[in-house]
């Protein structure tokens, strides 16, 4: 067991992935020579040769496109998408293609491409730079979607990614990228749609992915000082997702709070609380709350993009309003 | 270096683009029948006058290269061998069809004989094409991949990245424009700034020729070329073939937008006379050439029967084919 950062835990899976198997390259701007913006490729390119470490032109569409046919043809392509943002200049390869190709041939076909995007809040790249998009591909269906928080996370959820035959998307948070954990010295693969209960707790269930998981555990912590018990569910991947680790908290927690770092419009968050709502209405002692980002593009200032964050006393008070006028099941 | 192309294939072998190219006509004859009828949903985009693109390129590819194509892609699907029967199928929304009913006709897709998609995004699939040839590249075999798309596809942005890269990176990759003179329902010159499209090669430091699509044998010879090239290392070609699409853009569109006597020009270039005319020339009999176009009638019309008779997919299929993993 070493302590390594989000970004050591990410290089080390796609080093090993590439070690593992030797239908796996790597493409992206910048991701080869230079190590990537992020530095999440550093000395890749340099360990595995410049045939299996690639870097492209400042076009997505080609590095999209370009994976689903290598994938066509058996290999396992690994893209960079260097901001998430950029997801939108592909959105077409992304959502139309590789989302459906295996659908539309009635299943004559796997596309084993996963795709790495920096995603996220990092202060001050402003709104075409900072956005958690994930949510935009929750409504193509033919994508699973990893979300990880950890370093042990991280390395497994790309383990698992590309080891998979379906198309994954991997978003990688960039405020988490200098953050540190425990990484198992042989690490492993992490199945999709498992989640992790992080920290648990009996008043109420908050549920947080990424940035936003370690807010919901100082929250959980501030809250603890006043008795309050919280318990917090991470995920780990929005496609597959488990419902029923998420459901069961609920079950024994009867208050709920989703954190999310976007818009509450159209997301992960908003989708999750619908659905709890239709299946499990009597498990709710209060109504559900949706801590989301708010209803702007990003700012750039200091001041107004941490504003726009859920910040840790968001996520707090959230708690505390719902526990107030919760009704317990029993007495309901 | 490329090897030495030959001029022409041998005579039954182009006897049998012949047939290919017919079976493709009447294939295409009959499926705007059933359209018009409003028997077969969707829409559909007829391939008739341009048959000799489909055929010349497809039978100069090798066992193991694949190809891509547009939604007017029945030709080319057809072109690299997927059966008759299967192809009406997937159009009719057959279980049996090539794609089990969840294609249909801009989706026409049969990987076991190379013949990778249709796609219905315009331009989208040039990106793709980049990719099974990167995979020849990536294993140091010698397939290449035929990319067909049509004029109006040039004006999209994943042309211009796909052309790019495919020459940076020397993949082997032969792109051909189908120039029939029409983006859907726009004649080229109200949207496209040069006159001829393969001048956009030079922008990509890519080879570029201007071909004849009507002449089957001529399109072999030069997509044959341009994949010897593409086998020795030397890099994607863009060609651009001068061809004609005799029907509208879709079933609903009548082409009122001809100017008189386009259409009555180029159905006297129609590729199936010019490749009788030039196999009359060396030496077959009337009466082998009429054989060849009864058995492709025959085979289409034994293949439309066959297929029409097929089950519709039960509607829980619908579900299959979401992911590969469980």
């Amino acid at each position: 067991m070493a302590e390594v950062t989000y970004r050591e835990a990410i290089n080390r899976a796609l080093a090993d992935a590439l070690a593992a198997d030797d239908s796996v390259f790597l493409l992206g701007e910048d991701i080869a020579a230079a190590g990537g913006v992020f530095k999440q490729t550093d000395g890749l390119q340099a360990r595995f040769g410049a045939e299996r470490v690639l870097d492209t032109p400042i076009s997505e569409q080609a590095i999209v496109g370009l994976t689903i046919g290598a994938s066509l043809q058996g290999l396992r392509p690994v893209a960079e998408i260097m901001f998430a943002d950029f997801a939108a200049v592909t959105y077409d390869q992304i959502a139309n293609q590789l989302a459906k190709y295996r659908y539309m041939t009635g299943g004559q076909v796997t596309v084993p491409v996963t795709i790495r995007l920096a995603n996220g809040v990092s202060g001050g790249f402003g709104a075409q730079h900072s956005q958690a998009p994930e949510n935009w591909f929750l409504n193509v269906v033919g994508l699973k979607i990893a979300v990880p928080a950890t370093p042990a996370d991280a390395y497994g959820l790309i383990r698992t990614a590309i080891a998979d035959d379906d198309p994954v998307l991997v978003f990688e948070h960039k405020a988490l990228f200098n953050t540190k954990g425990e990484l198992d010295d042989e690490p492993q693969a992490l199945p999709f749609g498992v989640a992790e209960i992080v920290r648990p707790g009996s008043d109420l269930t908050i549920v947080a992915t990424q940035a936003m998981r370690p807010r919901a555990l100082e929250a959980a912590a501030a809250l603890e000082a006043e008795s309050i018990s919280v318990e917090v569910v991470d995920p780990r991947t929005l496609v597959p997702f488990d419902h029923e680790t998420v459901g069961a908290s609920l079950d024994r927690t009867n208050n709920l709070v989703v954190v999310q770092e976007a818009p509450p419009g159209g997301s992960w968050g908003a989708t999750l609380i619908a659905r709890l709502v239709e299946e499990r209405l009597d498990s709710f002692d209060s109504a559900p709350v949706l801590v989301a980002a708010d209803e702007t593009p990003i700012p750039y200032a200091e001041s107004l993009e941490q504003a726009w964050l859920p910040s840790t006393e968001r996520i707090a008070a959230a708690v505390r309003e719902t526990l107030a006028v919760a009704v317990p099941v029993s007495q309901g | 270096m490329a090897a030495k192309q030959a001029t022409a294939p041998p005579l039954e072998e182009q006897l049998d683009m012949l047939r290919s190219m017919l079976e493709i006509r009447f294939f295409e004859d009959e499926c705007q029948r059933l359209f018009a009828r409003g028997a077969v949903r969707g829409s559909t985009h007829l391939y008739q006058g341009q048959e000799a693109v489909a055929v010349g390129g497809c039978r100069a590819l090798r066992e193991g290269d694949t190809m891509t194509c547009t939604y007017r892609g029945h030709g080319a699907t057809l072109a690299m061998g997927a059966p008759l029967a299967p192809t009406f199928g997937e159009i009719f929304g057959k279980a049996r069809g090539l794609c089990k009913g969840k294609g249909g006709s801009m989706h026409l897709t049969d990987v076991t004989v190379g013949a990778l998609g249709s796609h219905a995004i315009v331009g989208a699939h040039l990106p793709i094409a980049n990719g099974a040839a990167f995979a020849s590249v990536y294993r140091k075999t010698e397939e290449v991949h035929l990319c067909f798309f049509g004029d109006g596809s040039t004006n999209i942005g994943g042309f211009h990245e796909a052309l790019n890269l495919a020459s940076l990176w020397k993949l082997p990759v032969i792109f051909v424009c189908e120039n029939n003179l029409y983006g859907e329902y726009s004649p080229i010159a109200l949207t496209t700034p040069v006159a001829r499209i393969v001048d956009r090669a030079a922008a990509y430091a890519m080879r570029g020729e201007q071909i004849d699509g009507n002449d089957v044998i001529g399109v072999w010879r030069e997509i044959g070329a341009a994949a010897a090239r593409a086998r020795a290392g030397e890099g994607p070609t863009l060609l651009e073939a001068m061809t004609y699409r005799q029907r509208g853009h879709s079933r609903t569109d009548p082409a009122t937008y001809r100017p008189d006597g386009e259409l009555e020009r180029w159905l006297e270039r129609d590729p199936i006379l010019l490749h009788e005319a030039a196999l009359r020339e060396s030496g077959v009999e009337d009466g082998q050439l009429a054989a060849v176009r009864a058995g492709a009638e025959a085979a289409v019309a034994a293949a439309l029967a066959e297929a029409l008779e097929w089950p519709e997919p039960d509607p829980e299929e619908r579900f299959d084919d979401v992911w590969a993993a469980a």
